[in-house]
């Protein structure tokens, strides 16, 4: 512990001591082919009619689309009974004080609606062209079944620590799963397999790529004048983060999560102006969305190239079939699994549905109108521009709710890769401490680092938990359908009452 | 049949006044009593996931914690007295808690004790009281 602190106060000063500039760029070319590397193995891509299908897609369009029909369109027949349960008509009022479907949701879409939203869309339609827009939409919609399934499953085979606390997420239920099913030796491979994923990859999503997207903001509304100065502000954003999770200073991270959902309309609401500010371009940008879906026009691959990207953009977004929400969902204490999956099933609804169609709204009109509005920025300063061309003091007032998203996908981040890192090495306080300090290190280093390899990184260790996962929830299904046509049947006969509202 | 007289308590001074009125009156003309201790909660406020993680475990030691420093103390003076008593412990919205409250066990009176807060105080933040007085079906007193 005490080794670690030493190291990483070393390594500042002798950072320090290299001059400025050059740091950045050292880490830059130093982290470059890691990154390289990591992308290559994990997206290994087929060709396929002209484009290169990244096999990890595939895998996941396939999981969505068979959740889908599998549990016949549970996306579209659960999602007024979800609305429904969040609103609490059927929360027991003897159960008052445990956390409510809408705590759980909330703190999930809290974990969900970040930087990706913002900045991940403008990345979806700069490669993928308008068309990855369609996509996009098709994906979170999709998604909503996945999510379905992996949240109640969640619940399902949470464990019930001693103290009274409560772990859940796809290590427990692969695990636990499996073993049920008689195949413990696998069960327990996959458990180890998803945990050490998530841990790893809560460094990339949850982590690099949120505070490299908030540092390019904040040096966009400072007119460059954080150039160069990567590592300090990166240093600074890992201190808060730093003083919440090891300081354990609870109150930054109330505050935080107090204000996101707050942000989040805000932001909506903002956009939507612009939007309607932009009225004459919405008709061909709306068309754009769905000729680009079709014709792929100027895409590399075409339509399945507009496809691809827009999956996954929109994964990388809602997180259905990484199996983080569900670790945030299993914290609900209720008799039927299958009310948090449904309510879960809003969350995609909710960041790619609504939100991530309102920012590639902005940008599509915006480039209806002037297609050089942007200039060559990409990720969240092509949306930023996007807002600047109607509303000039916009950046500002983004760049504090960018610094904000990041900051509460990270705190959530933290603890998803922390319940990776227990499930494999213990709840041991000096263990935790350990991956904290690391998780720390990379906000910090997440400023330095261009985007593109950190997309390159993030991307690929994201994928990478997606296999065990949607691996586990193929064999799980069955178990999931079994307690959703439960649930109904008694829902339809009157044996589960609503308390309001009836 | 009896009267029964739901009394809010939480610990304060107030409470403490308004559980004695309370218990006189009840002894007085025979009613049963219902000690009812709000925890002040929303099921629609935002949460960390390691919060919402050890929700449960925070739960029992609430309603524990009412339990042992508040209600038992309080239920004792009142047996010793000779007096029926049953109490409650319930999570939400404390004035809209006490009405279900008052609902459900058939209440005829409830009675509560006042913060004795200034007069700006009530006026920002509202008072439990004051909100009990406006919502409440049956005849409150509220002791000051």
């Amino acid at each position: 512990m005490k080794r670690i602190v030493a190291s990483i106060f070393a390594l500042l000063l002798t950072t320090a001591a290299a001059g400025a500039a050059g740091i950045d760029e050292t880490i830059n070319t130093a982290t470059a082919p890691i990154a390289e590397l990591i992308g290559k193995i994990v997206f290994f891509k087929i060709p396929l009619f002209g484009a290169q299908l990244p096999l990890v897609v595939l895998w996941l369009v396939a999981g969505a689309v068979f959740f889908t029909i599998y549990m016949r369109f549970i996306n579209i027949r659960g999602f007024k009974h979800a609305i429904e349960l969040v609103r609490g008509d059927y929360a027991n009022p003897n159960d008052a004080g445990e956390v409510s479907h809408f705590q759980a949701l909330a703190t999930a879409v809290s974990g969900t609606v970040g930087i990706g939203n913002i900045g991940g869309v403008a990345v979806a339609v700069t490669v993928g062209g308008p068309g990855a827009t369609f996509w996009l939409i098709m994906a979170g919609f999709l998604g909503m079944s996945t999510k379905f399934v992996e949240c109640t499953l969640g619940v399902k085979y949470r464990n019930e620590n001693p103290d009274g606390s409560v772990s859940g997420g796809p290590m427990y239920y692969l695990r636990k799963g499996f073993s049920e099913r008689g195949m413990d030796g696998f069960g327990k491979f996959m458990g180890i397999f998803y945990a050490i994923g998530i841990f790893i990859g809560a460094l990339g999503i949850g982590n690099m790529f949120q505070s490299n997207q908030a540092y390019v903001q904040l040096n966009h509304v400072a007119g460059g004048g954080l150039d160069g100065l990567g590592w300090l502000v990166g240093l600074i954003m890992a201190a808060v983060v730093f003083s919440v999770i090891i300081g354990g200073i609870k109150s930054i991270a109330r505050v935080t999560e107090k204000i996101v959902p707050f942000m989040a309309i805000f932001y909506c609401v903002f956009a939507l102006i612009v939007i309607f500010m932009n009225a004459p371009a919405i008709p061909e940008a709306i068309g754009n969305i769905f000729s680009g879906a079709l014709t792929g026009e100027g895409v590399a691959g075409g339509a399945l190239g507009a496809l691809i990207i827009g999956f996954q953009r929109a994964v990388f977004s809602n997180e259905a079939g990484i199996g983080s929400a569900s670790i945030a969902h299993s914290a609900v204490r209720t008799n039927e699994p299958v009310t948090e999956g449904m309510v879960s099933l809003l969350e995609p609804f909710i960041d790619t549905i609504v939100i991530c169609t309102i920012t590639a709204l902005v940008i599509g009109t915006s480039a209806v109108a002037d297609p050089n509005f942007a200039g060559d920025a990409r990720g969240i300063a092509m949306t930023s521009a996007a807002f600047e061309h109607q509303i000039s003091w916009f950046p500002i007032p983004l760049a504090i709710a960018g610094v904000l998203f990041a900051f509460s996908t990270m705190i959530s981040w933290s603890y998803y890769g922390l319940k990776g890192w227990t499930y494999m090495f213990g709840e041991s306080t000096r263990g935790q401490t350990i991956y904290k300090l690391i998780f720390c290190a990379f906000v910090a280093l997440g400023c330095v680092v261009q985007l593109g390899p950190i997309l390159d990184i993030s991307d690929a260790l994201v994928f990478l938990i997606c296999v065990p996962n949607i691996l586990g929830l193929y064999f799980l299904a069955p178990i999931v359908k079994r307690e959703l046509e439960s649930y109904l049947a008694r829902i339809a006969s009157g044996e589960i009452k609503k308390y309001k509202n009836a | 049949m009896t009267n029964t007289y739901l009394v809010a308590v939480d610990g304060s001074d107030g409470s403490r006044r308004a559980a004695k009125f309370a218990t006189e009156r009840a002894l007085a003309s025979n009613a049963k009593l219902v000690f009812a201790y709000v925890i002040e909660w929303s099921p629609y406020s935002f949460h960390t996931p390691d919060e919402l993680a050890e929700r449960h475990k925070r739960r029992e030691e609430e309603i524990e914690r009412a339990q042992s420093t508040v209600l038992e103390p309080m239920i004792k003076s009142v047996k010793d007295q000779g007096g029926d008593v049953e109490v409650v412990v319930r999570h939400g919205h404390p004035a809209q808690t006490l009405v279900e409250l008052a609902e459900n066990h058939s209440a005829t009176q409830i009675f509560i004790g006042r913060k004795g807060e200034s007069r700006v105080a009530s006026l920002l933040f509202g008072s439990v009281a004051g909100a009990l007085v406006q919502t409440s079906p049956i005849p409150v007193t509220v002791v000051p």
